[in-house]
């Protein structure tokens, strides 16, 4: 019974976290790129703008589900679900606090403790290829078709460099389970620098930085929807809640590859100097929580802030990147890694 | 087995989630289609023949390459997991792979499959 129980209980809270965020990322980027462009953003519905988000999706759902006629019905309404339940799900893996005490029991704060959790996940993002390329596929429509596959083409390119930039953690953690991965990175470099892999592997992490752009289709990278030349992209033919779910996956995975990225290389939950103060178990689990909170929140904007002061790519471009450049230099990262391992250095 | 079931569980509750989201707009948004605005938008034209037509052939070379490389990326994960264990003899051995990998990769390069102009 508790083996279902507590999971569930665990992914209900996760999934509606998740959705709160994503209602108040959508309202932060917006009010993010109005200052950046010297506008107001949104500020009519409830104070600041706050009711905005949900002004949207009653919106959403009074309109009309429009399945242009030439369109494959199935593939068209599974698209969307598939972008969604990829992005949700990859969360399941991602341990977001150490351990916490609640009325004499001992839960641990990740919904799936496995012992593949890097794997897990890389294989439920390349899956979210499949979302975004049947949607430009089943649409019958031309500007969906080229959206489509630049965007699959796009996400398989860097996931290669994406997958060798990890490998360098994996050396170092020898585990490709994600609770031992964080708990790795507690202690301290010359005593003062938290352990973190993200100064252990910089160049790893820049390049993970920048694959994690492109999967997630975010400006630079946001060529399957760039609007000058491709109308909507892949969702031009979508309307009403189905174009919300692609909507709600594109945050989603924002959300859960900041997360990822935290995990993996800005020490998870592990909040630095804590030990130095005399805190209860209970607090510093809280401590640990808030910790993973801020930290993905600051990756949050850093996103938002990278859309909306850099340019796009051009095609040619993110190709030349991901192929000739990112690609050899995570394969020689990853030898630098096993050799300064291979004398003991790392 | 075990550890997988909240992952499966996650899988179903999202599932849920989004067919309930897409079911419950069915339901409340209005319905009146006609034949201007069931067919595909191109721009305000007439649509010209169907989308489902011959397009670049790059994409496929993309997408070979990528099954190739990305084979060899999985290769990667054991080794690395076992690395500490296998000490100079796995070093030695990767360093050949990658050279065996680099090889191809030059090759690719050279024969212009990677060119978007």
């Amino acid at each position: 019974m508790n083996l279902i129980l507590e999971p569930i209980v665990k992914i209900l809270i996760v999934l509606f976290i998740n959705l709160t965020l994503v209602s108040y990322l959508v309202l932060i980027e917006r009010k993010v790129s109005a200052y950046i462009q010297n506008r107001i953003g949104p500020n009519r519905v409830g104070p600041w703008g706050l009711l905005q988000s949900v002004a949207d999706v009653v919106k959403l759902f009074f309109k009309e589900d429009i399945v242009p006629k030439d369109a494959n019905k199935f593939i068209h309404s599974l698209a969307p679900v598939i972008s969604v339940v990829v992005a949700f799900s990859t969360f399941a893996v991602i341990p977001f606090g150490n351990k916490i005490t609640l009325y004499g029991n001992e839960y641990n704060l990740v919904i799936a403790d496995v012992n593949v959790g890097v794997l897990v996940i890389l294989a439920l993002t390349s899956l979210g290829v499949y979302g975004i390329t049947l949607s430009g596929w089943s649409s019958n429509n031309k500007y969906s078709l080229l959206g489509g596959l630049r965007s699959s083409a796009q996400m398989i390119s860097y996931e290669l460099s994406m997958g060798i930039s990890l490998i360098g953690i994996l050396l170092m953690t020898q585990s490709m389970r994600l609770t031992q991965i964080v708990a790795e990175q507690g202690g301290y470099i010359f005593g003062f620098i938290p352990n973190w892999n993200i100064f252990l592997q910089p160049i790893g992490f820049i390049i993970f930085l920048v694959s994690t752009f492109a999967e997630t289709n975010r400006l630079p990278f946001d060529l399957p929807e760039a609007e000058e030349e491709l109308v909507g992209g892949y969702h031009t033919e979508y309307s009403g809640m189905k174009f919300g779910l692609f909507f709600l996956a594109e945050y989603a995975s924002m959300i859960t590859a900041s997360a990822f990225i935290v995990t993996l290389f800005l020490g998870g939950w592990q909040a630095p100097f804590i030990e130095y103060f005399n805190f209860s178990p209970f607090v510093i689990s809280l401590l640990q929580l808030s910790a993973f909170a801020i930290k993905v929140l600051f990756v949050l904007l850093f996103f938002i802030l990278i859309r909306w002061t850099i340019p796009r790519f051009r095609y040619d471009q993110l190709m030349n990147i991901g192929w000739k450049v990112m690609l050899p230099l995570s394969l020689l990262n990853l030898i630098v890694t096993a050799f300064l391992i291979l004398i003991n250095i790392l | 087995m075990e550890p997988y079931i909240p992952i499966f569980l996650m899988l179903v509750i999202s599932t849920a989630l989004a067919i309930i989201l897409l079911k419950l707009q069915q339901s409340l948004g209005p319905k009146n289609p006609n034949k201007e605005k069931l067919s595909t938008y191109e721009s305000g034209m007439e649509p010209i023949r169907s989308a489902h037509e011959r397009f670049s052939i790059k994409y496929y070379m993309v997408a070979v390459l990528f099954i190739l490389f990305d084979i060899e990326v999985i290769f990667f994960y054991p080794w690395a997991v076992n690395f500490k264990m296998l000490g100079l003899f796995g070093f030695v051995e990767m360093l050949v792979f990658i050279g065996i990998l680099f090889i191809g990769y030059f090759y690719v390069l050279h024969k212009g499959a990677l060119k978007w102009d």
